[in-house]
């Protein structure tokens, strides 16, 4: 074997096996034997990714074209792997940051019962198996196969505690509101192919192609992916299925929906790039809508106390600053930010499991406090991914967020101002996140307070593993002002994503911009420090309760949407349904019924009368015959 | 003598049998009917066997001969039934002291 390119089929495989070991065996298998499963098949591909991402850092891309999957008529689908630099940056993403959340869970999820531990690992490896679908595809369809396949995963981990209703609620409304976007995104691929005719992105992008496609086609195409993007990627006005979303259990949390899953929107915006170029309006669109979410999710964030909420509206949050970069042009700054959010929200995730874990399930920030002396290991990894996610120079965050930052300021100030004042609302509800939760006074029950403990080792190496990511995870994109050729990403990625936008600001500006950015992320810090050191639950005042209830926007939707729905079918119910179908089947029935009685008076006994029925007809037939047959 | 004279003799033999069928209640009346239909067929066939034959006999010596066979087959079917028939009715003269088929309705039940 010279190359591992040749085998990439091997990366969405084992997951496949692990998956089908785990879910088969759930009932016949240890726990042991399914963690050693389940984590093993996503350790080996993430070795395998790690060699395929060798090769492509030597040059080599690949596209595996293994089978005819649609072939009708002009149009060919073949199921192909693409291996380009994009993708086998997403697939160490999502293998290694799906692997420590793996052994995270081995030890989360240990409580469980034997078969729903099987059960929990089998949709785990189920997931990744779609994810890794999603990124290698080399064709629009296969990236809609793998998009289905983590929206179902994603369904089946948010009610993994069936019992309990509110779960799946949750886990329909994501499924359901997930299936709007995946409907625009279905028709813009009906769309390619009824304009070129192919679906393969080697071919889609191709300049010949490309300078077929009218403008309007490109606009209407382009903003029926971005909705498909806004629905997995939970931006305005699909977003509110995420927070819902915390339902599941917490490693999923961290692995679906906010290191990987919800970036798919990212990756497949960024996958396009080529042709969101071509269409200014949708470019606007997506920076604006993108925007609109950071702002909005973050405003929530702020009054948010589930510890699981917060970290649910920040993911929103953040998720809205890569689709501005998307939409102001900076695809790099937007991949950059997908990697460097995978690392620190999957900690910060993970972290406030631990944290759930020790509080024995309480979940409620007000309920917490002081949680540092005791769980220092979580407090400081939860803390450096505080500083990361705030954006503090050298940690993880900043490198991206001041990528975007400044691409928004090429934009328009507008963009940038806003953008800024959204980063230090970042800033400032991640921080009174981590001061109400681990500083002050424990403000829970007695019992809990005997029970606080600090994480088994499964939980706190990947904790500490993901710090570590954390920490360094920026120096891939150190901007050019500080090193000459510190930004390795854009280098890299540079074959796949076309460099945008000459840098036109000055060095003095970018300094400026930074400085301006970290001081205010300083102050802002500070201030949470002062307000929410020694926190006392009090009565928020009238603009914090709309924040609290997240700008009544789920109340709003229910009752533009759900409400009307709801009406609609109580209307078919009670009257369709009543009196159409059922009158209609009803009157078949009675037809029947009455036409049959009649019939029956036929059969008298008399032997006369039924010669003569039958001497009418001969005679009937052979009129028929004659004057038919000429 | 043209075959038109025994298709309307036939025909008209027939019809008679089923005027007679339909409307007469008498048993043993209706089964003579019966048997004006099958005659009728028979001379019909007959007929035909004859007009074929003199239409064929240069290229076929034998031709027509099977309509005649069939009337035979009739005939003795005919007769087969005719005893089978009058057994039922005197039987049921026995039972009913009647041959009318009108008390005859049993088998709508």
């Amino acid at each position: 074997m010279q190359n591992a390119l040749q085998i990439v089929y091997l990366i969405p495989l084992l997951p496949l096996i692990g998956f089908l070991i785990n879910g088969l065996g759930r009932n016949h298998l240890s726990k042991t034997m399914i963690s050693f499963v389940g984590c093993g098949t996503v350790l080996a591909s993430f070795i395998l990714s790690i060699w395929v991402f060798m090769e492509v850092r030597g040059g080599n891309t690949h596209i595996a074209d293994y089978f005819n999957f649609i072939s009708v008529g002009n149009l060919k689908i073949p199921f192909a792997f693409q291996i380009d630099q994009l993708s086998s940056l997403f697939l160490l993403i999502i293998t290694g940051v799906g692997f420590l959340i793996h052994v995270y869970s081995t030890s989360y999820m240990h409580e469980e019962n034997t078969g729903h531990f099987g059960r929990y690992f089998s949709y785990l490896n189920l997931f990744i198996f779609s994810m890794l679908l999603l990124v290698m595809g080399a064709n629009f369809v296969i990236m809609f196969i793998g998009w289905e396949g983590v929206g179902l995963c994603s369904y089946l981990l948010i009610g993994y505690w069936f019992k309990d209703n509110d779960n799946n609620k949750a886990a329909n409304k994501a499924f359901i509101m997930n299936r709007i976007g995946d409907l625009a995104f279905l028709i813009a691929i009906f769309w390619l192919i009824a304009k070129i005719g192919t679906v393969s992105y080697a071919e889609v992008f191709s300049s010949a192609n490309l300078a077929k496609l009218k403008s309007t086609d490109v606009t209407i195409i382009t903003l029926l992916l971005f909705a498909g993007a806004a629905g997995k990627s939970a931006q305005i006005p699909l977003y509110t299925w995420l927070p819902d979303a915390m339902a599941g259990p917490t490693p999923v949390s961290a692995l679906i929906h906010a290191a990987t899953m919800v970036t798919a929107g990212v990756y497949m915006i960024a996958r396009s790039n080529l042709l969101y170029s071509l269409s200014q309006v949708s470019m606007n669109v997506v920076a604006i809508i993108g925007l609109a979410t950071a702002l909005l999710a973050a405003t929530i964030a702020m009054k948010q106390n589930d510890i699981k909420k917060i970290l649910a509206y920040s993911t929103v949050s953040q998720l809205g600053f890569m689709f501005l970069a998307l939409g102001t042009g900076a695809y790099v700054a937007a991949v950059f930010h997908v990697m460097t959010h995978a690392f620190f929200k999957a900690l910060l995730f993970l972290g406030s499991g631990s944290v759930i874990h020790a509080m024995g399930g309480e979940q409620d920030i007000r309920n917490m406090g002081g949680l540092s002396k005791k769980l220092k290991i979580t407090f400081i990894t939860f803390f450096i991914g505080c500083i990361a996610i705030a954006g503090i120079p050298p940690f993880s965050g900043f490198f991206s967020k001041d990528a975007i930052l400044l691409s928004a300021f090429i934009k328009s100030p507008v963009l940038y101002g806003i953008a800024l004042f959204t980063a230090l609302l970042t800033a400032f509800y991640m921080f009174r996140l981590l001061f109400i939760t681990f500083s002050g006074s424990f403000r829970g029950t007695e019992d809990q307070k005997h029970h606080l403990h600090e994480s088994p080792f499964a939980m706190t190496v990947p904790l500490i593993v993901l710090a570590i990511l954390s920490i360094i995870g920026g120096f891939v994109g150190i901007p050019e002002v500080f090193m000459k050729g510190g930004d390795r990403l854009g280098e890299f990625l540079s074959p796949v994503i076309k460099t945008q936008t000459e840098h036109s600001v000055s060095h003095s500006t970018e300094y400026m911009l930074m400085g301006l950015s970290t001081s205010l992320v300083v102050a802002m810090i500070i201030a949470a420090w002062v307000m929410f050191r020694n926190y006392k639950a009090k009565e928020s005042s009238a603009f914090g309760k709309i924040l609290e209830n997240k700008w009544y926007v789920d109340e709003l939707y229910d009752s533009i949407v759900v409400q009307p729905l709801h009406r609609f079918s109580g209307f078919l119910k009670s009257v369709i349904e009543t009196k159409v179908v059922d009158g209609l089947v009803n009157g078949v029935d009675k037809a029947v019924n009455y036409g049959s009685r009649q019939f029956r008076l036929l059969q008298s006994g008399q032997v006369g009368s039924y010669v003569l029925l039958m001497v009418v007809s001969i005679v009937l037939i052979f009129v028929i015959q004659f004057f038919i047959r000429k | 003598m043209p075959i038109n004279y025994y298709i309307f003799l036939a025909l008209a033999l027939f019809s008679i049998g089923i005027a007679g069928v339909l409307t007469r209640r008498n048993a043993i009346i209706i089964f003579m009917c019966i048997e004006l239909m099958l005659n009728a067929v028979n001379l019909l066939l007959v007929a035909f066997s004859k007009m074929h034959h003199l239409n064929n006999a240069a290229v076929d010596a034998t031709a027509g001969t099977d309509g005649q066979l069939f009337v035979f087959f009739i005939m003795v079917v005919a007769a087969a039934e005719v005893s089978v028939g009058l057994s039922i009715i005197v039987m049921m003269y026995r039972n009913i002291h009647s041959v009318d088929i009108n008390f005859l309705n049993r088998l709508k039940h």
